[in-house]
């Protein structure tokens, strides 16, 4: 394979060619840096890129360690040290992270090489990286349309073969949901499994990092080298680390999969549920058992959602206040313009919102019954889940209700955006894991639009959705087509 | 449940120390109505016997030894700051 052919490799190929000696860690870099420069322009996923300091790191890199060599694209949310890390704000333009988080430590420690930040939602908020104070990142498999959200600058640079694979966050489906738009794998670990200390906080009982790949095994390497408890991180759970490549390639003989019938929601969209009916068709030929289950609070998911995240956010974002770090408006008369002023000017559209939703649960008087009653709907949202995981394995569904839309098509109705979340955000409620990996394509206008297939696992089962998604992934073709943008010349 | 006209988007965007413009008071009232008319619906779920999740996983107090270990300098800890002068931050006046 010629070099500027490097980009389109999975992390497991890549892999094999760097420990063979047959490409270096720096010229995988350099095919790295000419292939982002062709499609940058097309897709504008990438807000900053530090090739030098990552050249140098490819200087010393050694290819035997878990990810030796292998670049990794890293959502702005994450510090990387001495690089910038906006959040997609323009109240962090200018903020260089003193310090990694453990998740960067821990992929350093691997071998990995993090050299950019992605394009996302402002704070994570949002579903179609529009609201980003920087740029508006586009779709490789239609540019005209969103690569979903919030982690879509990270979704987008991986299906353009411009990047290796991309680590993002999902606190109700900002990875998952990129993936599926994308035609991508994405990992939302369960709570706690992936530290979040050095992760900028949008909604702390919700946040988790995780991976956005072109195969499950590539996944499943970068879970097995980030995961895992965190002193810095006191929500991150004690248990050990299983090799999550360990179980690819066994059968789905046994497996129970659940389809839960509050799943088959009006509104989705035809092509969609034809391709996941399709899916679940596949996965039973493959050996899994196919049982109904019941998730009886999942029209509440939503409702609770947006309570809760917006209460968290709203307490988290309290910390930019122009003092510390950030932006901080001119000439204020006096610390109630300060603080007013600085978070008018540095925050969008959508954080204000949140912000003001947010407080307004919290506010005296309506805390008990916007706030602990959504908490106690939650409880019985995590409780359908460990009922349904009595009768099944892993629970089957659609990542999204429809694929990517057109760029500015929901702008203007916020409601309209967080229902693209319906299917995706009563696991970080419940904190169980979920994976979307490719199951086939919408057809639109001349377009192939990827469609994903959630499957949805127990808390700290990650082996076992990795496994079915591996099983599913091998028996299809889909992670082998490649977005017009990624088949670009070169 | 509260009823959702309760909401006075010019209040809640004080007590968050976020000024907001007229248009953008009148916007969010309208949008923020609309999402909490949505979310009437949790007031019909009896939640008289359920203890409040404040995490998916139950999670309890975790301790550890307070040990002292290398972290940032003075200088790497204010090196973000809008305004700073010997390495303090430097912030606008609270006191007459």
């Amino acid at each position: 394979m010629s070099r500027s052919d490097l980009p389109a490799l999975t992390i497991a190929d890549l892999q094999s060619l760097l420990r063979r000696k047959e490409v270096s860690p720096r010229q995988v870099l350099e095919s790295l840096r000419a292939r982002i420069e062709s499609v940058e322009p097309k897709i504008d996923a990438y807000v900053s890129i530090d090739f030098e300091a990552a050249l140098k790191e490819a200087e010393t890199a050694d290819v035997n360690l878990p990810l030796g060599g292998v670049p990794i694209a890293i959502k702005d949310i994450i510090n990387v040290a001495g690089q910038p890390c906006t959040c997609g704000s323009k109240i962090l333009a200018g903020y260089r992270s003193p310090y990694d988080a453990t998740v960067i430590e821990k992929l350093r420690a691997a071998g990995a090489i993090p050299f950019g930040k992605t394009n996302m939602d402002e704070f994570a908020m949002g579903s179609s990286t529009e609201n980003s104070s920087v740029k508006v990142t586009r779709n490789p498999w239609d540019v005209s349309r969103v690569p979903g959200g919030s982690s879509g600058g990270s979704a987008a640079a991986v299906a353009a073969g411009a990047a290796f694979g991309a680590l993002g966050t999902d606190t109700g489906g900002s990875i998952r949901q990129p993936a599926s738009l994308s035609g991508l794998v994405g990992l939302k670990p369960s709570y706690g499994r992936v530290s979040r200390f050095g992760v900028i906080a949008f909604a702390s009982s919700l946040d988790q990092v995780g991976p956005l790949t072109k195969t499950v095994r590539d996944a499943a390497m970068i879970m097995s080298a980030m995961a895992g408890p965190d002193r810095h991180d006191s929500t991150s759970l004690p248990d050990p680390v299983p090799d999550y490549t360990k179980n690819l390639g066994r059968d789905l003989k046994g497996v129970r999969l659940g389809v839960p019938k509050e799943y088959r929601v009006e509104g989705i969209d035809p092509q969609v549920s034809a391709a996941v009916n399709a899916a679940i068709k596949q996965l039973e030929s493959l050996g899994a058992e196919i049982v109904d289950v019941t998730l009886p609070h999942t029209d509440y998911g939503i409702a609770v959602y947006y309570f809760i995240a917006t209460a968290e956010a709203s307490a988290n974002l309290a910390r930019f206040d122009g003092v510390r770090y950030g932006y901080r408006a001119k000439d204020p008369k006096d610390l109630l313009d300060h603080y007013g002023r600085t978070r008018e000017e540095g925050f969008g559209e959508e954080v204000k919102r949140r912000i003001i939703l947010g407080t307004y649960v919290l506010s005296s008087g309506y805390y008990d019954a916007f706030y602990v009653r959504a908490q106690k709907v939650r409880q019985l949202i995590r409780q359908d889940f460990v009922k349904a995981f009595e009768k099944c394995d892993a629970i089957v569904s659609p990542t999204t209700p429809e694929p990517a839309f057109k760029l500015g098509e929901r702008t203007t109705n916020p409601l309209a955006m967080y229902l693209a979340d319906i299917f995706t955000n009563t696991a970080n409620l419940a904190g169980i894991c979920g994976i979307s990996v490719p199951c086939g394509f919408a057809k639109e206008n001349g377009s192939q639009l990827p469609i994903g297939l959630q499957i949805l696992g127990k808390s700290l089962d990650e082996t076992r959705i990795l496994q079915i998604a591996h099983a599913y992934e091998q028996s299809t073709d889909w992670h082998k087509a490649r977005s017009p943008i990624a088949l670009d010349s070169k | 449940m509260a009823k959702n006209t309760d909401l006075d988007v010019g209040y809640v965007s004080k007590l968050a120390r976020l000024n907001l413009t007229e248009e953008e008071t009148r916007r969010f009232q309208k949008q923020l109505a609309d999402i909490l008319k949505y979310a009437e619906k949790l007031g019909e779920v009896d939640v008289s016997q359920v203890d409040a999740a404040a995490h998916g996983v139950p999670m309890f107090n975790v301790f550890r030894e307070d040990t002292p270990c290398d972290w940032l300098t003075a200088e790497e800890a204010i090196s973000n700051a809008p305004h700073k002068a010997n390495q303090l931050f430097v912030v606008t006046k609270v006191v007459e």
